[in-house]
């Protein structure tokens, strides 16, 4: 079960009071009128699926209730970012392939509990 | 190919097992094909075999990264049933159901397809609606299919809890008698050995790492065995659909998520039909081993680790012990995940694609295992045509463009 | 029975509290600290099981989690029956109640040693196909033999909990290395658990031979565990098994509570225990210390009764006080396999011989038992075992195996009891749960986990086995682990632990026989599933290469110990017969649960009423004091109808219901719908883009009907939107949608139009809304409010403010009856007294509570959708006709609007929403039922259509439906069919969807 560091809530939490939503940064078209069928088709149905590193949208439903990005592994489930609406990831193919000796920091790394 | 039956077992027997055949071979790979199917599982499998029995096609390679089987085809929870609501969908299945019932014999490999039949369980009156909808679409279409009220499901499973006490209330159900399961890998092995018997040069431990695409025209594919040719390249990698579409530069509309399952230990038998629900979100049945087999939910995130989240473990849980609630003191033996590739209306794609002679067969979501068979007979005409097979014409991949989606979860809400 | 077996003292069970049991009815006498295994042992019972697929007799193997044999059924009630326990892990207690869950003897074993033969790995795949119509009655005598235990019939009366938990460092397994961790790390100040399957937390130091400090290494145990025990910052929970390791270091532990004190859980002060709890723990360092299991020998007829794991031997002598035998022969191919024997003898009993695999060896338990005089013999090992029901002797030879066969001429020795040792591996279960595979070291002969981050095995998990070394590593780990969470670290001064001098061990995972292996007598690998060492050879000869394919065809490993027992000398006899190394062989992945966990722990307390929430409107108890039937929807209660006593059908009170809306005043609840409160200065554009219709123009005071389709142009929801204030308003949703619509909401505000000024609020519990609805409505509202309700002042789709039966009220004048109506909205507590006011007044009107039932009934007439009933996610608003509801220009291109110029969204011939009147007017067609326009047409059947919703009407005097219907809209006053289960084909005209009132004019009064 995911331990998901909120960007907004700055707190791990558990995977139970978020949902995932899907792949992040897919823009709606300015102008749908302007788009072919095909295009507006893939806006709709057609998503990325990669083995590995993916950029995908969650909510905090049961907690803030925002919208946020994780930068996750979609083979090892480790997440190496979240970040919020409107940001980009800093995160590459290439730095994950670095695993953890990369640049990242590894934000899913439980931490400790006592303060 | 030696026939498998009760004498042979005696025969082998006296000679101390000592002189039985590989189930298949273990060939060089050749040069060229006329059709590389990528993807050893049972629909590669299957596909390859009918390609070599219905349709003459014989110089065929079946090539897997892995061992055969060893995908969703070794970890669903082995539901057939063919109870689908839409015209497209229900033919395709109704299609599968028909091969289903004499594939022990046409394979002469038991695949222990037992008939139990299925029970979807309606719990509130817009799920009985539903269920009505969807029974008069499957007997109009010529599937078997009855609606069953709260006391005759209580009838045919008495130790679910029918009664006004739970938190949703069993109101009735649909009971298609056909419908059953059947053991997943012999499905494999039996295609395996049948498509191996015909000619199908069945290529293990082999990844296919690029396609060979010139001038819009598949010619081949390279492979970690090296390269090899063919004019026809079907793709039935199930999950993985998205990473070889990646290599012909194709994108598609799937999003590959883990659905898990799990198992109790073997008990005695007590359950002989399968049941599920939608709407308290589990499903049912009993091995002949005598395992209860469960399945659980499509968890929310995409993920290739065929493992997921412990919550839809413990939901799913919570629903079995809902409808069953003596099997509180059972216990779960073994959990585990796999990887389905779902698409927006939880059909599966079976098309051509903007590379000639590049054929995919996927997004099979959660109903992959029980179409194997039809699955493959269709795509197997599809490959040996270079067109799609009437069945297979409406799950064309184009249809997310134009819009006509045959989207079965939103209208039967059946998942699985 | 007696306890034949039971020595005169020693092991660490309380002789003073003697424990009575029964098994297969017989009974049985124990002592508080036994397990049920021990306790058997104790009693001289040989045969615990009969075997799955051979039927043949089997004792008890081990002393742990490894058991494949000793299998039970446990309770003395219907409803406490726990199926497949295994002996081992079941404290006694007083009273329990035992059974073999596979006990039959006699004809059935003869038939399953008779067949054997004939149903090799497999043999299922190959037969039982002729005639193919014969396999269902084959499956039934096949499910004959199916299971072990069997499940209860009667609904467990105990619960379970579930507790979660944040930890620094876990430490699963309190053995020396988990012991020592826990106390590093505890001393170092870190949040600390510390779980152990067992009774007792101690592990392999609780019967060890080697001393602590010079004293019994239990000593040392009960010194750490009460330093421990003293520390606020662990928690110590034995009898605690870490079942399942999951991602990001989330571990559920399977804590037995009470399941070693009786058969139900017991109560203490009035307060009824949970029976067992789930911890969901989520840690930031893990500690593995798992230890590791022995590995039998695989020899010929290795499972017969008697045959023994030389750990077991020891772990019952020792901790439990108790000789399974008389006479011992020991098979082992390295130096711990020769503790069994110096425990065996010196409880007194006779040690035949030591049989060693190995050319030579001079470790320290070797020269202990040459000292002895033990009997050694070297360069050869039991081959197989004699005896039937009970190990009668044991047939030695010499072997060679790296040529893997015998060297000499076998010789028996008579004995009882054989305990083989074919070396240690680890439990790496829980390491490979996330899917990393073990990795093979040769040097120790044994799997080990592979690299994980926060996760460090210590001791016998990462095959360290010297006891010092277990102690140092543990100590190290705990104490790195409380660094890594940021604590100072502690030392910790391990104790004294004499060096002892190990020879090289040997890999030794199938004795040959003198015959080849299809044809030795059964060598047994896997004992549960009777999977033997042939299984494995046949299924490489017929091409089950794969590991995973070996383990499928056989069986291998998928019983209820999977594959503790078993796996490794199965996969190293895989290896062999393909010619491979085990490395390049590989491991198959191992599941959760480390050990089974009972279905009900796992759910917890979400059970009936907390399966999931019930939600009540503020008027709840007012419907169940009026004798309302409810309707789920949603997680709802909501009255479906109100029969006016006991014998009024619901057809019946429906009828009535309608009526009085019709030609009175009636009363629903539609407090569920869902309201989200929406404030800023760009509600009027963001609704504009989220609605199908305009939203500019709506002046305070007003409200507006709204459709909301998403994006690929499906509707997805609608309700009533009104305009409190300039930059206020409020949206109600389908109660089924609200939660959906409010994410719906969020999601485009923040991800797509962040630029724009609103905000949401959900308050759907805030209010109760009362729908005061018929001719009736305005008469009975004048009484109990100041509002004026005057036709002209307070119109249709107007809403105003005032007091309501003394308290402030939102009343808005919308309709879903057709009828004059009133929505009264006030704040949910004051709900019931609005309520009772209303109905003190509503009597002389024939104010008359109606239910769902009857709102659906009088929307239809009217034609009102329902969202999930006329749609189900195929359905735009211009098959629904409700173009009336679409802003074509508006200059948004809002959600939806794109998609339904595509192809197949604006074809003509799609299915729309229209009426069907049936021809015979008593019909109420089914809803669900298929449409055709060729009643003739054999099946399969050309389908059109279906009826979505179909109600007697009392108002028109007949049955009436709404439907989507190919081309519909264009098809008024054409006929279509109906053909239902049984032949019966009703008849309906297809005609508008609004069947009462199509002007509008009784809501507008």
């Amino acid at each position: 079960m995911f331990y998901i560091h909120c960007p907004y809530c700055a707190e791990q939490r558990s995977e139970e009071e978020f949902h995932c939503m899907g792949q992040a940064h897919i823009q709606r078209p300015e102008n749908p009128e302007a788009a072919s069928d095909r295009e507006w088709g893939e806006y709709l149905f057609f998503r990325d699926n990669p083995r590995g590193l993916h950029q995908e949208m969650w909510v905090h439903a049961a907690g803030c209730r925002k919208f946020f990005n994780v930068a996750r592994n979609t083979v090892s489930y480790e997440i190496f970012e979240t970040y919020r609406m409107g940001e980009q990831t800093s995160v590459t193919a290439g730095t994950t392939a670095h695993g953890r000796e990369g640049q990242v920091e590894q934000v899913h790394k439980v931490r400790r509990v006592r303060a | 190919m030696e026939r498998y039956s009760v004498f042979g077992l005696i025969k082998h027997a006296l000679s101390y097992h000592e002189n039985w055949q590989k189930t298949w071979r273990s060939p060089t790979p050749k040069k060229e094909y006329d059709v590389i199917i990528i993807g050893g599982g049972g629909h590669g499998l299957a596909t390859a075999y009918y390609l070599a029995k219905n349709y003459g096609v014989t110089n065929v390679a079946v090539i897997e990264k892995g061992w055969l089987g060893g995908g969703n085809t070794a970890r669903n929870t082995t539901i057939v049933r063919s109870n689908y609501l839409w015209d497209e969908s229900a033919a395709l299945y109704e299609h599968s159901m028909k091969l289903w019932e004499g594939l022990s014999q046409d394979l002469n490999y038991n695949v222990m397809f037992s008939q139990r039949g299925v029970l979807n369980l309606g719990h509130t009156l817009q799920d009985m609606r539903d269920i009505q909808r969807r029974v008069n679409a499957n007997r109009l279409n010529g599937i078997d299919g009855e609606v069953l009220d709260a006391r005759q499901v209580a009838e045919r499973v008495p130790i679910m809890d029918c009664s006004r006490n739970t938190r949703y209330p069993v109101l009735g159900a649909s009971w298609q008698p056909r419908a059953g399961v059947a053991r997943h890998d012999a499905v494999a092995w039996g295609y395996a050995r049948s498509a191996d018997r015909l000619g199908v040069d069945l290529i293990q431990q082999t990844e296919v790492t690029g396609l060979n695409i010139h001038n819009g025209k598949i010619l081949g594919v390279h492979t970690s065995r090296g390269d090899i040719n063919a004019r026809t390249v079907g793709c039935v990698v199930a999950g993985n659909s998205g990473v070889v579409a990646g290599m012909a530069g194709i994108k598609l509309p799937i999003e590959s998520h883990p659905l898990q399952a799990f198992v109790s230990e073997p008990l005695k038998p007590i359950l002989d039909t399968v049941v599920m629900s939608n709407h308290v979100h589990g499903y049912i049945s009993q091995t002949d081993k005598g395992d209860l087999v469960v399945g659980a939910g499509i968890d929310g995130y995409n993920g290739y680790g065929q493992r997921g989240s412990y919550p839809t473990i413990e939901h799913t849980m919570q629903a079995i012990i809902e409808l069953f609630p003596i099997f509180s003191r059972v216990r779960m033996n073994r959990q585990w995940g796999g990887i389905v590739d779902t698409t927006p209306d939880a059909c599966p794609i079976l098309s051509a694609t903007p590379v000639e002679g590049l054929f995919f067969n996927c997004g099979w979501g959660t109903g992959g295992f029980k179409a194997t068979p039809g699955s493959g007979d269709v795509f197997a005409w599809t490959l040996a045509n270079g067109r799609p097979h009437a069945l297979a014409a409406p799950f064309s991949i184009d249809r997310f463009c134009t819009g006509s989606l045959i989207d079965e979860h939103g209208a039967a809400g059946v998942a699985h | 029975m007696n306890q034949v077996n039971r020595l005169a003292k020693g092991g660490r069970i309380d002789r003073g509290r003697p424990l009575t049991f029964s098994f297969n009815g017989q009974t049985c006498h124990g002592y508080t600290g036994d397990t049920l295994a021990s306790a058997l042992l104790a009693n001289g019972v040989d045969i615990v099981n009969r075997s799955f697929k051979y039927s043949r007799p089997r004792g008890i193997v081990a002393a742990g989690a490894e058991e494949p044999n000793a299998i039970m059924q446990l309770g003395a009630t219907e409803a406490t029956q726990v199926p497949n326990v295994r002996a081992t892990q079941q404290a006694l207690f007083d009273g329990l109640c035992a059974r073999s869950t596979n006990p039959h003897s006699g004809l059935l074993s003869t038939i399953g040693e008779l067949f054997s033969p004939m149903i090799p790995p497999g043999f299922y795949y190959k037969t039982f196909m002729a005639p193919a119509s014969m396999w269902m009655t084959y499956e039934k005598l096949i499910r004959k033999a199916a299971g072990l235990g069997r499940s209860p019939r009667e609904i467990d009366p105990d619960h379970y909990e579930h507790s979660k938990q944040h930890c620094d460092v876990l430490v699963i397994g309190a053995g020396p290395a988990g012991l020592a961790a826990a106390l590093a790390a505890g001393r170092s100040g870190a949040r600390v658990i510390l779980c152990d399957e067992q009774e007792e937390l101690g592990g392999s130091l609780l019967c060890s031979r080697e001393m602590l400090d010079g004293k019994q290494a239990s000593v040392w145990v009960a010194a750490v565990v009460a330093e421990l025990a003293g520390m606020d910052n662990v928690l110590l929970l034995p009898r605690t098994t870490a079942n399942g390791l999951h991602d990001h270091q989330f571990v559920t532990l399977y804590e037995r509570r009470t399941e070693h004190l009786g058969d139900r859980a017991p109560e203490v002060n009035g307060q009824q225990l949970a029976r067992a709890c789930m911890y969901h723990v989520r840690a930031a360092q893990i500690v593995l210390a798992t230890g590791a299991h022995e590995r039998p020998l695989v020899y010929a007829k290795n499972d017969v009764p008697g045959n023994l794991l030389a750990g077991a031997v020891s772990t019952y002598i020792r901790r439990y006080g108790v000789v399974p035998g008389k006479r011992l022969v020991v098979s082992t191919c390295h130096d711990d396999g020769y503790r069994a024997a110096l425990d065996w003898a010196e409880a007194g009993h006779e040690v035949v011989a030591i049989v060693d695999a190995r050319e030579r060896a001079d470790g320290h338990w070797i020269e202990m038992a040459r000292a002895q005089g033990l009997n050694i013999i070297m360069g050869s090992a039991v081959i197989e075992a004699k005896g039937k029901n009970r190990v009668t002797g044991a047939r030695i030879a010499s072997i060679d195996v790296a040529r893997f066969q015998t060297t000499g001429p076998a010789s028996e020795l008579s004995c009882d009891t054989i305990a083989s040792s074919g070396g240690f591996s680890p439990v790496v279960h829980l390491s490979s749960h996330t899917n990393s595979r073990p990795v093979w070291r040769e040097d120790i002969l044994g799997f080990v986990p592979a690299e994980l981050p926060g996760l460090t095995p210590v001791g016998g998990a990462c095959g360290v086995y010297a006891l010092g070394d277990v102690l140092k590593g543990g100590a190290e780990a705990g104490a790195e682990a409380a660094i890594g969470c940021g604590d100072t670290s502690a030392s910790i001064d391990l104790p004294d632990v004499e060096r002892l001098k190990t020879g090289e061990a040997l890999g030794l995972y199938q004795v040959p026989h003198e015959k080849p292996t299809l044809r030795a007598p059964k060598q047994f690998v896997d004992l549960q599933n009777d999977v033997t060492a042939a299984a494995i050879e046949l299924a490489t000869r017929e091409g089950f290469e794969a590991i995973e394919h070996v383990k499928r065809y056989t069986a291998l490993g998928f019983g209820t110990d999977q594959g503790k027992l078993g796996n490794i000398n199965g996969m190293a006899i895989a290896a062999r017969c393909l010619n491979q190394t085990i490395a390049d062989t590989g491991t198959t992945i191992f599941r959760p649960n480390y050990t089974p966990v009972g279905f009900g722990a796992i759910a917890g307390r979400h059970r009936r009423d907390l399966f999931d929430p019930e939600r009540y409107t503020a008027l709840h108890e007012w419907h169940r004091a009026r004798g309302a039937k409810f309707e789920d929807v949603g997680q709802w209660k909501r009255p479906w109808y109100f029969p006016s006593n006991n014998e009024e059908t619901m057809h019946d009170a429906v009828v009535r219901e309608c009526r009085a809306v019709r030609e009175k005043v009636g009363m629903l609840d539609a407090s569920t719908l869902g309201k989200i409160d929406i404030q800023g200065k760009d509600v009027r554009e963001f609704l504009g883009r989220i609605y199908t219709n305009g939203w500019e123009k709506l002046a305070v005071g007003k409200a507006r009907y709204g459709l909301m389709c998403k994006d690929d142009g499906m509707v997805m929801d609608d309700g009533v939107t009104t305009c409190l204030a300039d930059n206020h308003f409020l949206m109600t949703t389908t109660t089924g949608g609200a939660a959906r619509v409010l994410e719906w909401l969020e999601l485009w505000h923040q991800t797509e139009w962040p630029e724009l000024d609103v905000s949401f609020t959900s308050v759907t519990d805030h209010w109760a809304t009362m729908v005061i609805t018929g001719p009736e409505a305005r008469r009975l509202l004048a009484e109990v409010t100041d509002i004026d309700l005057d036709r002209d002042s307070f119109r249709f789709m107007d809403w105003r403010v005032g007091m309501v039966a003394g308290v402030p009220a939102r009343v808005y004048r919308i309709s879903f009856t057709g009828e004059l109506s009133y929505e009264v909205n006030v704040q949910a507590h004051y709900a019931m007294h609005v309520c009772k006011t209303l109905f003190q007044h509503g009597d002389k009107y024939g104010l008359t509570p109606y239910g769902t039932e009857t709102m659906h009934v009088l929307r239809a007439e009217k034609g009102f959708i329902i969202v999930g009933q006329e749609t189900d996610g195929s359905v735009t608003p211009e098959d629904l006709g409700m173009q009336w509801c679409v802003g074509y220009n508006k200059p948004f291109s809002w959600i939806g609007k794109r998609s339904l110029t595509r192809p197949d969204t604006c074809r003509e011939d799609r299915k729309q929403m229209v009426g069907l009147k049936p021809l015979d007017e008593m019909v109420v067609l089914q809803e669900g039922a298929q449409i055709v326009f060729d009643p003739q047409q054999p099946i399969p059947m050309t389908m059109v259509g279906h009826v979505t919703s179909s109600y007697y009407s009392p108002t028109l005097n007949h049955g009436f439906a709404l439907a989507l219907v190919k081309g519909g809209q264009k098809r008024i006053g054409e006929r279509v069919y109906c053909p239902m289960t049984g032949g019966v084909t009703h008849a309906a005209e297809i005609v508008s969807p609004i069947f009462y009132d199509p002007k509008g004019e009784r809501q507008n009064v």
